[in-house]
């Protein structure tokens, strides 16, 4: 499967990656080999193949629904780039 | 002393012939003058570390020691060490100091060993020659002439193993982080059954591949570690609840009658012919522990890689989206908005391969190509599976190369990241099948070490682990040294 600068830089924005017109030639470039290495999954055979998606098939634990977490915001928020006042800063959202 | 294993390191600071300071300080003096051209560590943690020491003497001196009291290691940057920086070789992470301990570093601290420090990394544990990290290359302690690599991702460990800075180091392994560095420092790591090790606190890169395991020099051990790494852990909801056995009581077993498979799959035009003829020397030596060697067959062995890089970055770009600078990590300065907060932030603080592989797993996983990647490699994943389940019926371990060949130069491998890729070609499959898989040393090749793969079946790692052991009871590939650190090969 080809894939050009425009995917590259559709696939960049949902991604949340900046990507300037040099380097989505290049990633092309590479995303291309990549993508021709994984192409040789469509030769196998996989009728009926359930997917596996933990190697033990494994399915998710659950705990009893009771509280068991200390309030730990000052810490945690310790290490933020910006808080005040317990909450965290980001730029401006609503005008 | 810093030639010794755990295990004789435990035996001389029980019978009082050095204390853990003096042992403490001899292997930091070593990386105050080693590590300055090896760059192993991105964090060397002193003051905690002869604090840890001499906490250890107290409890050596009133009795309360056990066999891992007041010996040296280090972690790999990959687990959450609380009050300590914790990076993951990565600029998003580099004044990221962790809030709590990961359940792995909590399970050392009560066992009593002393961190040294944290060591380097490929960025976010992609890659597999150390060269992604943004805290700068680790070269291999086995160069001489040229510079090369150590293997990756924990090729800080396995480089600060080998030159013998620390005795042990953790690791870990998504598609052979553990055993490709341990086949090219000549070093014995295990990655263990998925699940086995907990992953709370571990940073994540893909979820149902990546597992934490043992670096050390001998099988022995490596067994010594894997008693304090494995067990259920509540916090990590897809570890395992299974019996932990003691993982040295077997160790001195006879293998006599044990059945290895050679999957003839391993054994084609990915093998060089001196890989090939030093793999069938070691082969000789397990048939005199009485251990019969049969052809087997792994036949979608060759979709691994192909399958892998569907699932691996399609688990890394949802892992990795939690990094937006908004409670933790890097921020971009003055964003103007939020979606220019995200957007540079992201950009600034991932390096190159880390950004391909979110782009790869978004795609991956984008309207309209999930049928055609994700669910169809999750299906292969099945029937790789499969491949081993069926193997293991007829033999006990498998056996085959770690990596196809000894450790490379630096930009060797050129800029096209497939070439980087096939050097976990022969790795990847057990990550994905969830199988224990271990690295340990086979011989020589121009001079450097290379490694042979076991790979066992679900929770079998004493078993393999025994079988390991027994090899090195009759060949010394695992006691030699790099001569650039001055130790005496004995």
């Amino acid at each position: 499967m080809s894939i050009g600068p425009e995917d590259i830089k559709k696939i960049a924005h949902l991604a949340r990656l900046q990507v300037n017109e040099v380097e989505a030639e290049k990633l092309c470039h590479d995303i291309g080999n990549i993508l021709n290495l994984v192409d040789q999954l469509q030769n196998a055979n996989t009728q009926g193949v359930e997917p596996m998606a933990n190697p033990m098939d494994a399915t998710q634990i659950l705990r009893a629904d009771v509280v068991s977490e200390t309030n730990k915001r000052d810490k945690l928020q310790k290490i933020a780039p910006l808080v005040e006042d317990g909450l965290f800063l980001v730029p401006k959202v609503i005008e | 002393m810093f030639n010794k294993t755990v295990k004789e390191l435990s035996t001389g600071l029980a019978q009082g012939e050095f204390s853990s300071t003096e042992l403490t300080r001899c292997f930091l003096d070593r990386i105050n003058t080693l590590d300055g051209k090896i760059n192993s560590f991105i964090t060397v943690t002193e003051e905690s570390a002869i604090e840890q020491a001499r906490l250890a003497d107290e409890l050596i001196a009133k009795g309360h020691a056990n066999s891992w009291t007041g010996i040296p290691f280090a972690h790999k940057d990959i687990f959450c060490t609380e009050g300590v920086r914790t990076t993951c070789g990565s600029k998003m992470l580099e004044n990221f100091i962790s809030p709590y301990d990961a359940s792995l570093v909590t399970k050392f601290k009560e066992a009593g060993a002393v961190c040294l420090g944290k060591t380097n990394m490929d960025e976010f544990a992609m890659g597999s020659s150390n060269e992604t990290s943004y805290f700068g290359k680790v070269i291999n302690p086995w160069s001489t002439d040229v510079e090369l690599v150590p293997g990756g991702s924990s090729g800080g460990s396995a480089a600060a193993v080998a030159a013998r800075l620390v005795p042990i180091a953790t690791a870990t392994d998504t598609g052979g982080s553990i055993r490709q560095p341990a086949s090219l420092c000549g070093l014995t790591g295990l990655k263990p059954t998925y699940g086995r090790v907990s992953r709370y606190g571990m940073i994540a890169f893909a979820s149902s591949l990546d597992q934490a395991g043992p670096m050390a020099r001998t099988a022995e051990d490596a067994a010594m570690m894997l008693n304090i790494m494995s067990g259920y852990d509540p916090k990590d909801s897809t570890s395992l609840k299974h019996d932990v056995p003691d993982y040295t009581a077997d160790l001195n077993k006879s293998v006599k009658g044990l059945k290895i498979g050679l999957p003839k799959e391993f054994f084609n035009e990915h093998l060089s012919a001196e890989l090939q003829a030093t793999l069938q020397t070691a082969i000789k030596a397990f048939e005199s522990l009485g251990i019969e060697f049969k052809e087997i067959s792994l036949p979608h062995s060759d979709l691994s890689v192909p399958a892998y890089y569907v699932i691996a970055p399609a688990e890394c770009s949802a892992n990795l989206s939690r990094f937006d600078g908004v409670r933790y990590g890097h921020r971009c300065k003055d964003p103007q908005d939020l979606m220019d907060m995200y957007l540079r932030s992201r950009s600034e603080g991932f390096g190159q391969e880390v950004k391909r592989r979110i782009l790869i797993g978004t795609y991956a996983l984008s309207a309209g190509y999930y049928d055609a990647y994700y669910r169809k490699a999750q299906q292969v994943r099945r029937l790789i599976k499969n491949d081993f389940v069926e193997a293991f019926k007829e033999v006990d371990l498998i056996l085959g190369p770690t990596s196809p060949s000894e450790a490379f130069g630096f930009n060797s491998k050129g800029d096209d990241p497939v070439k980087m890729y096939l050097e976990d070609i022969f790795t990847i499959s057990t990550n994905l099948a969830g199988l224990p898989g271990m690295s340990l040393p086979a011989g020589l090749l121009n001079n450097l070490p290379i490694g042979m793969q076991l790979i066992g079946n679900y929770f079998d790692e004493a078993r393999m682990l025994n079988v390991a052991h027994q090899f090195q009871n009759i060949t010394d590939w695992h006691t030699l040294a790099p001569s650039s650190i001055a130790v005496k090969n004995s």
